[in-house]
């Protein structure tokens, strides 16, 4: 790759689940990616933070514990407040309490600004191939 | 015999002190009035008749000196985001002992910049933007930098893409421009070092001389280094023998804080937030002190506060305020204005405390409550160490190092639960910390004996 594209990772709100994002760390890494790993219990602030002062050209967002919805909202209206405009939201995990039909889940979180949104167990190749899509690589 | 002389040229007082090497004890101390606007000489030479007159006529070794005088070392800090490359750059400048005046983040606004021209810095540390990261803030600054009319020099410390770039842009207005490593290559990744050489070079090369000091610097053995390093210097060597420690010197125009522990966490269940801070943390409140600053301190502990504190009216205490401001010597002479000297300086520690220390906020999930840590967990230092005129002085200086401890009141700050209280009561701390570079031992054991414990009846 000769471009390096940055990307915040992290488990946002008061979700502890740590093993899914280590994965990830691991292998959008070993693919090439400059990957920035916040952990766990990671706030809204802090995503935006740590993009604002590396440049980030994306932020992978991860949610385990069935409180997305609520955590997730207003992100891409802070990006723009930070002037983040042209940075890609990703969003994976549990991202809702239990089975609910996932076209409709993907819906609302394609309203609140997020560019991708992913079901429980995806793997971390299905991401990495739509980072390569979205970044031209 | 082998006597050193340390000499301490602060704002108001210039402190000398002769040093037995040998015998690891101090032979005399002396202070006179600073004499900066007209010749420092001059004040040297009445502390040193002064501790001639103590201890008689010496032949000294070797002579080292420390200033804080014409305002200290003044430093500026520019960053990108306010928790991030602004706190880095805040806590570099304060490691090398500068007073720093303002810390601002994102790019520097018109008022901002007028801010600056007033303020008068002698350095301003410009970083911002990880490597390879954000790049636009730190070069829009430097360009706004450049326009001040104003001989400042820049250390560039940010995204090491631009360093280059912007050194040219600062360099064409005029400008002293020194370009290091940044203040943090790597997300959260702390790397104050560098800036904090480059302060020190700059410091002997420009500030001494700008300053006054030449003809002090042609008397000494060493360079001349700026106050607060010196006592961090002394900070740093003790802990390595007793074990943990934070100092507070509490003086007439900031409150300067010293940590020198590890602050990882004492409590189960604890995540990690924010920047990682250094083993050796020193913060410096430019707003909290007991002259020049009182003003600020008095708003922000609040007037009716200390007043309900001490059972003094108000009017006293704004009375006390008015005389420190227009005669920052004054020094307390009834009991009235002892109680109200020893409170706001209570008061100082107290503020000051909550800002050095580190905190925690907890959240309850289904699995139990889990504490979220930003900055450094301080309950188990050992000993708590008070410095400063109004604390050495102070008839019960105890309850005023107590507002260094956790208290129910602010539980979530991670103050020391229970702490050993020591008293740098003959004024020694700048200069131990002068002795430590070439006699560790003899500083460390000097400091041992000089500093007293305060005990539970004191
Ligand atoms: C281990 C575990 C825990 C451990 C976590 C330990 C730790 N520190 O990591 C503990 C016991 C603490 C825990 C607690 C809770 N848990 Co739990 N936990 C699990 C469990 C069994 C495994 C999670 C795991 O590590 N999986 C392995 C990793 C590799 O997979 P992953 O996390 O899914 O991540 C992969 C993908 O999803 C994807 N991915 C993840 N994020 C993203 C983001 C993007 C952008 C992309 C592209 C991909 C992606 O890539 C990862 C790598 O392949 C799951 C059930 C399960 N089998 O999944 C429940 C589960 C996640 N927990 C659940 C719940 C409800 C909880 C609790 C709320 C309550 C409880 N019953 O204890 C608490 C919440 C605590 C908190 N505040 O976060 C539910 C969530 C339900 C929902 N969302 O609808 C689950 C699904 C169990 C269930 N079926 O009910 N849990």
């Amino acid at each position: 790759m000769d471009k390096k594209v940055t990307l915040v990772l992290g488990v946002i709100g008061a979700d502890v689940h740590a093993v899914g994002i280590k994965i990830l760390d691991y292998a959008i890494s070993n693919a090439g990616f400059n990957v920035i790993n916040l952990g766990v219990m990671v706030s809204q602030e802090e995503f935006i933070n740590a993009a604002v002062e590396s440049a980030a050209d994306a932020i992978l967002v991860s949610s385990l514990y069935g409180h997305g919805e609520i955590d997730c909202r207003g992100l891409r209206e802070k990006c723009d407040e930070a002037g983040l405009t042209d940075i890609k939201l990703y969003v994976g995990g549990n991202i809702v309490v239990g089975k609910s039909d996932f076209a409709e889940v993907k819906e609302t979180f394609v309203k609140m600004g997020y560019d991708r949104v992913y079901p429980p167990g995806t793997s971390p190749e299905t991401c990495i191939r739509d980072l390569k899509i979205d970044f031209d690589l | 015999m082998n006597i050193l002389l340390t000499a301490d040229f602060g704002s108001t007082f210039t402190k000398v002190s002769a040093v037995d090497i040998d015998n690891k004890k101090i032979v005399g101390v002396a202070k006179s009035f600073t004499t900066i606007e007209t010749n420092v000489c001059e004040g040297f030479d009445n502390a040193l008749k002064e501790l001639y007159a103590i201890c008689g006529k010496i032949k000294f070794s070797k002579k080292f000196a420390s200033s804080s005088a014409a305002g200290g070392l003044k430093m500026i800090s520019c960053g990108l985001v306010p928790d991030l490359t602004a706190k880095a750059s805040k806590m570099a400048a304060s490691s090398a002992g500068a007073k720093v005046l303002k810390t601002y983040s994102y790019e520097l606004s018109e008022h901002e910049l007028e801010e600056i021209f007033v303020l008068k810095p002698d350095i301003i540390l410009l970083s911002g933007g990880i490597d390879g990261g954000n790049k636009d803030v730190i070069v829009e600054n430097a360009k706004k930098l450049a326009s001040i009319d104003s001989n400042f020099s820049v250390i560039v410390a940010g995204n090491k893409t631009v360093s280059g770039k912007i050194a040219e842009i600062l360099e064409k207005s005029g400008k002293k421009a020194i370009v290091t490593e940044n203040v943090m290559p790597e997300f959260n990744k702390l790397n104050i070092l560098p800036a904090k050489e480059k302060i020190r070079d700059l410091f002997i090369e420009n500030i001494i001389e700008a300053k006054g000091l030449s003809d002090i610097q042609k008397l000494m053995d060493r360079e001349i280094v700026p106050t607060p390093l010196s006592v961090y210097e002394a900070c740093e060597i003790l802990e390595k023998e007793i074990g943990t420690l934070m100092a507070y010197d509490v003086g007439g125009a900031t409150t300067d804080v010293y940590s020198m522990a590890a602050g990882t966490p004492t409590m189960l269940n604890v995540v990690i937030k924010g920047l990682p801070e250094p083993f050796a943390k020193r913060s410096v409140e430019g707003d909290i002190g007991v002259r020049y600053s009182i003003s600020s301190l008095l708003e922000e502990a609040g007037a009716d506060n200390i007043s309900r504190n001490i059972s003094v009216s108000v009017k006293e205490i704004i009375n006390w305020v008015e005389t420190c401001k227009k005669t920052p010597e004054t020094l307390p002479k009834t009991e009235t204005e002892k109680k109200i000297d020893e409170e706001l300086a209570s008061q100082a520690v107290l503020i000051s405390a909550n800002r050095h220390c580190g905190f925690f906020e907890s959240y309850y999930t289904p699995v139990g409550e889990t504490f979220m840590q930003t900055g450094k967990d301080l309950s188990d230092v050992k000993y708590i160490i008070g410095a400063g005129g109004s604390v050495i002085n102070a008839e019960n200086p105890k309850k005023i190092l107590e507002k260094a401890l956790f208290s129910p009141l602010d539980f979530s700050i991670l103050k020391p639960k229970s702490a050993k209280m020591l008293l740098d009561k003959k004024n020694i701390f700048a200069a131990m910390g002068l002795l430590s570079r070439e006699h560790p031992k003899t500083a460390v054991k000097i400091m041992q004996d000089e500093f007293l414990e305060l005990g539970n009846d004191s």
